[in-house]
Parts: C-alpha cells; sequence; structure tokens
C-alpha cells in the first residue's frame, strides 16, 4: 500500500501534461485515502478522499477547460 | 545560473534533507505507541463526558471547537476570494450558456456518463447526509458530508447539463445555505458563551452514546458546518462551471 501511494505520487510529479497529472492526482488522493483508513484513520481518510480525489482534481480540470475556452477564443 | 551548478547546489540541499529526514524517523515512536497524553485523556473522557463514540468529531466540534470556527471561516474566505476573481468584470459581455447556445458545439454527454450519473445522485446524496447526520458517532460528521453533497450536485451537472444543476441547486438557494451554515455554527458557540459561560461550551442536554440525538451541540455544530462546506463547494463549483461554459468576450467596440 506504501509503495502504491509513493508510485502514484511519483507518477503525479512525472506527468507533464497538465491534465494527465490532474487525472493522475485524484488517482492518488483515492489511494491515500485508502492508505488512511487501513492505517485506522477513517475520519482523515473520508477528508482526504473527497477533497483529493474529487475537489482538488475537479477545480484544476475546471481552470483547465477555461484556459482551453479562452486559447480557443483568441485564435478565432 | 548555469545548470552544473544548479545541479550542485540541488546535490547538497538534497543529502541535508535526506539526513534530516532520516534522523527525524528515527526518532519517531512505532506504529500504534502514541505517547501524547492529551490523546490518551480524550480516547478516555470523551465517551462518558460528551456521549460521542467518535472522539474526532468531539474534538473538532467541542473541546477544540475554536480552531474549528476559524477553518470555517478559512474555506468562507476562500469561496470569497474565488468569487471576486470570477466576477463578471467590467467590458466582459456575458453570453447565453454553451449548453443553451443556438448552434452549440458542445460534444454530447456520451449516454453511459448519463446514465452513471444518474443513477449515484441519489446514493451521494443519501450517503452525504448520513455522513453529516451521523458526525458524531460514526467517522465523518460535517465538512466530509457537505463535500460529498456538493458532489451530488456535480452529478446533475454530468448526467444532464448546466441549466438543470442550476435548477436544481440555485445560486440564492446555495449562498443562503453558506451563509446560514456559517452564521449558525457561531450562534452554537455563542450559546455555549450565553447559556454555560464559556465560548463553545456544549450546553445541551448530552444524552445517552450512541443514540442519534445525543452528545448536546456537537450533531448542531455538525449540521451547520455541513451546510455551509456544501453551500460553499457547490458555490466554487457553479462559479468555475459558469466561468468555463458561459461565454464572456470582451465587447467590441
Amino acid at each position: 500500500m506504501l509503495i502504491l501511494v509513493a508510485v502514484c505520487g511519483t507518477c503525479v510529479v512525472l506527468a507533464r501534461d497538465p491534465l494527465r497529472q490532474a487525472l493522475m492526482a485524484s488517482l492518488y488522493g483515492l489511494v491515500l485515502g485508502i492508505l488512511f483508513f487501513v492505517f485506522q484513520a477513517p475520519d482523515v481518510a473520508l477528508s482526504q478522499t473527497v477533497v483529493g480525489a474529487v475537489a482538488l482534481p475537479l477545480m484544476i480540470l475546471l481552470a483547465l477547460a477555461k484556459v482551453r475556452f479562452d486559447e480557443e477564443e483568441r485564435k478565432r | 545560473m548555469s545548470p552544473r551548478l544548479r545541479l550542485r547546489v540541488f546535490l547538497v540541499a538534497g543529502s541535508g534533507l535526506f539526513g534530516l529526514l532520516i534522523w527525524g524517523f528515527a526518532g519517531l515512536p512505532d506504529f500504534g505507541h502514541f505517547h501524547g497524553v492529551y490523546g490518551q485523556l480524550l480516547n478516555r473522557a470523551s465517551t462518558p463526558e460528551r456521549a460521542t463514540t467518535d472522539v474526532i468529531t468531539a474534538v473538532n466540534f467541542d473541546y477544540r471547537g475554536f480552531d474549528t470556527l476559524g477553518e470555517e471561516f478559512i474555506l468562507f474566505a476562500a469561496v470569497i476570494g474565488v468569487t471576486s476573481l470570477l466576477r463578471t468584470l467590467r467590458g466582459e459581455r456575458v453570453d447565453t450558456p454553451d449548453d443553451d447556445a443556438p448552434g452549440r458545439q458542445v460534444p454530447e454527454t456520451s449516454l453511459a456518463v448519463r446514465v452513471t450519473g444518474l443513477l449515484l445522485v441519489g446514493p451521494t446524496v443519501l450517503v452525504g447526509l448520513y455522513v453529516v447526520v451521523h458526525g458524531h458517532q460514526t467517522p465523518g460528521g460535517g465538512f466530509q458530508g457537505g463535500v460529498i453533497l456538493a458532489t451530488g450536485l456535480l452529478l446533475t451537472y454530468l448526467s444532464a447539463d448546466y441549466l438543470t444543476m442550476r435548477r436544481v441547486g440555485p445560486t440564492a438557494l446555495i449562498e443562503a445555505g453558506e451563509a446560514a451554515g456559517t452564521a449558525g455554527f457561531v450562534l452554537i458557540a455563542l450559546g455555549g458563551l450565553i447559556f454555560a459561560g464559556t465560548f463553545f461550551e456544549n450546553f445541551l442536554h448530552i444524552g445517552t452514546a450512541g443514540q442519534l440525538l445525543s452528545a448536546g451541540t456537537i450533531p448542531l455544530s455538525n449540521f451547520a458546518v455541513g451546510l455551509a462546506v456544501t453551500g460553499g463547494f457547490a458555490f466554487m463549483l457553479s462559479e468555475f462551471l459558469q466561468q468555463t461554459l458561459v461565454k464572456r468576450r470582451r465587447q467590441v467596440r
């Protein structure tokens, strides 16, 4: 489990494309949440899952969509 | 700075940090052998004193409620910050949302996403409500449940469209929820000051541990925080979506 978290974390850092990075960050958040749960910290696990796996990647994705939309607008 | 020099500086700093980390980790207590007195004390005291079976919620909303109040206002300030950054600027024209515009170019959401989203809305809201309401008994509480509830709103966007989402959660309602939740939490804290003499003192009947209506003000605080967090996250979500979907062009003059 620890190794899986380490691998996911490294993947987040190594991903260059922000879109891939956001999706990887979401997976990382989920795995980290499971790790907290395995280590008997269900409260933290819940917070980590909802924020790390859902809220944070979502904000990044929406921001990316906005940036992309602006770029298309400028090209027109 | 040349790449070589930069690498050297990094190697020196990196090895220093690595050494410090190893030193620090070596001094950690073994897994499961926590030595903090406060933690041991609360583990014993919180169930008889506050009738909660979830010590963490008892700490967050009672023993350490003032900290949570601060965190609550961090979220509140963050939401206000995002809103003021994403407001309609002078010189920007607001067009109809892409979803609604004639001759729209938005790719259709796939049927699989729509159906899965639709199936998940009900369970998600239910789980969110459960987590908020049972905060003093099982893991979770206002914050976690609130974010799950806001995810329910996101699912309505995924399975339907932006306009449906606005109909399910109108901005006025979301704003009211956020404000009422934050204010409610402060009022509960003030209630402690008025009825028990101390800010955040638990002033309601404690009840029996394990029952839904127990633990005094803790479920109420949980509910208020849940409302505030749902409102806050839903508000940020709809603000971001509006930014992305609603065309805002600079006015050409």
